[in-house]
């Protein structure tokens, strides 16, 4: 049982952290969607 | 026999005649009382679903090189006229170019919008979710006529390690992430059919919202959990000698009897192979999604298959429609997998008496094990050289 709750927790994790890690490589829909010269900051 | 023959090549060539994919050429078409242009005739052999040649408009795009001057008319247009302009459009024959910046902006025309609308709210809804309810109620009346598998003789009370914590983690994050992926996806592809009317628009705009962010991140999670139970069991699951005795036997689900079977039976094995193939296939068209029309696949599947089967599907699609493709492909790979799951739960709990246990703490009780995994168990022990308390 705790393996289990161990394993949703850790895909929630995930689920929350993926986003955090796309942003960095720059796949954030804004940065896709713009050019090299627009400030997106 | 020979009657069926014949009767079969009759159906054949009544098919064949009736099928639209072998439409006769549509007859030769005056088209000089409209200058060239398209004519009643050339609608009613479209409606007729007969061969039209579209080469009359698709090379029809003003010429260029008799581009009146600037300052006379039509002369901003560069020799050509605005029907020609979008026929060209139309036709994918002209340059196009835009400052807008992003993936597949150039592209101003696809007509695979509403079938694609038509067929992910009509059939897909329909059969994807039919076939779920359907199976739903086929293991409601399964359970009241078979009943719960029970140990034969009751439980020992002497527990066996069936898996370990590693196996039951990523067995877990990948039964979490999936249950959470098709919850969240059966809402967003039926929450604007059956939900909205019932919640209303204001309460399921933040639902739809939530259920696309978790949809999108937990997927990483299942693909994680779906490489790591490949890893882990794999070699398991190589079919051999053994699973067509079980399956013959009907895993003895019948007959009261129980085939041998190693670590996983020939049941578990077709979940094992129907997850990895499925969720490989799911997983890639999820990804395709993720990230728009970066990922497109279905032009170079569609070479693959027809240099394979002869067939004759589209290589040449517009990045919308290869999204399009993937969307739809991705919702019945989904349907497949949910339809395997929902056997995979009902077994894996009310389905059998003690095999939850096999997941729940790893320990399952011997006679289980000796139930329906005995070749197993005798590995187990031979490994360990000791009796029956592992």
């Amino acid at each position: 049982m705790k393996v289990m709750i161990l394993g949703f927790v850790a895909a929630l994790v995930i689920a929350a952290l993926a986003p955090v890690v796309l942003e960095q490589f720059g796949w954030s829909s804004a940065e896709q969607y713009s050019s090299e010269s627009v400030r997106l900051d | 026999m020979n009657v069926k023959i014949i009767g079969a090549a009759v159906l054949v060539l009544a098919t064949l005649f009736t099928n639209p994919g072998w439409a006769q050429e549509a007859p030769e078409v005056d088209r000089t009382s409209t200058g060239g242009a398209q004519t009643l005739e050339d609608i009613m052999a479209r409606q007729e679903q007969l061969k039209v040649d579209e080469s009359f408009r698709s090379e029809n795009l003003g010429d260029p090189a008799r581009a009146a001057p600037i300052n006379e008319q039509l002369g901003t247009l560069g020799g050509r006229s605005q029907p020609e302009i979008w026929r060209g459009v139309r036709y994918n024959e002209i340059e196009t170019s835009t400052q807008v910046r992003g993936p597949a902006v150039d592209v101003l025309i696809q007509d695979g919008g509403m079938p694609w609308y038509e067929l992910r709210r009509g059939p897909v809804i329909t059969y994807g979710g039919g076939a779920i309810l359907a199976f739903l109620l086929l293991l409601v009346v399964f359970y009241f006529v078979r009943g719960r598998i029970k140990i034969d003789g009751g439980p020992s009370g002497t527990k066996i390690e069936r898996f370990k914590a590693i196996e039951r983690f990523g067995h877990w994050l990948l039964a979490g992430s999936f249950i959470a992926l098709a919850l969240t996806g059966l809402l967003t592809l039926m929450g604007r059919s059956f939900l909205i009317p019932v919640i209303g628009q204001e309460a399921f705009s933040p639902l739809a919202i939530g259920s696309k962010w978790l949809h999108n991140n937990i997927a990483w999670a299942f693909m994680l959990g779906l490489v790591m139970t490949f890893v882990m069991w794999v070699a398991h699951n190589i079919p051999n000698k053994l699973d067509w005795h079980w399956l013959k036997a009907g895993g003895g689900i019948f007959t009261n009897s129980h085939p041998s079977a190693k670590k996983f039976n020939a049941g578990q094995k077709i979940i094992f192979w129907t997850v990895m193939i499925l969720g490989f296939s799911v997983s890639l068209s999820g990804l395709s999604l993720l990230f728009p029309f970066e990922m497109p696949m279905f032009a170079s599947t569609f070479e693959v298959i027809n240099s394979v089967l002869g067939t004759d599907f589209p290589t040449a699609l517009a990045p919308h429609e290869e999204m399009q493709l993937s969307n739809i492909w991705h919702s019945i790979v989904a349907f497949l997998m949910m339809l395997a799951i929902i056997a995979h739960i009902y077994i894996g709990t009310v389905g059998m008496e003690g095999a939850y246990d096999a997941m729940g703490d790893g320990h399952v009780d011997l006679a289980w094990a000796r139930q329906h995994h005995d070749l197993w168990v005798e590995e187990r022990q031979a490994k360990q050289g000791k009796g029956e308390s592992p």
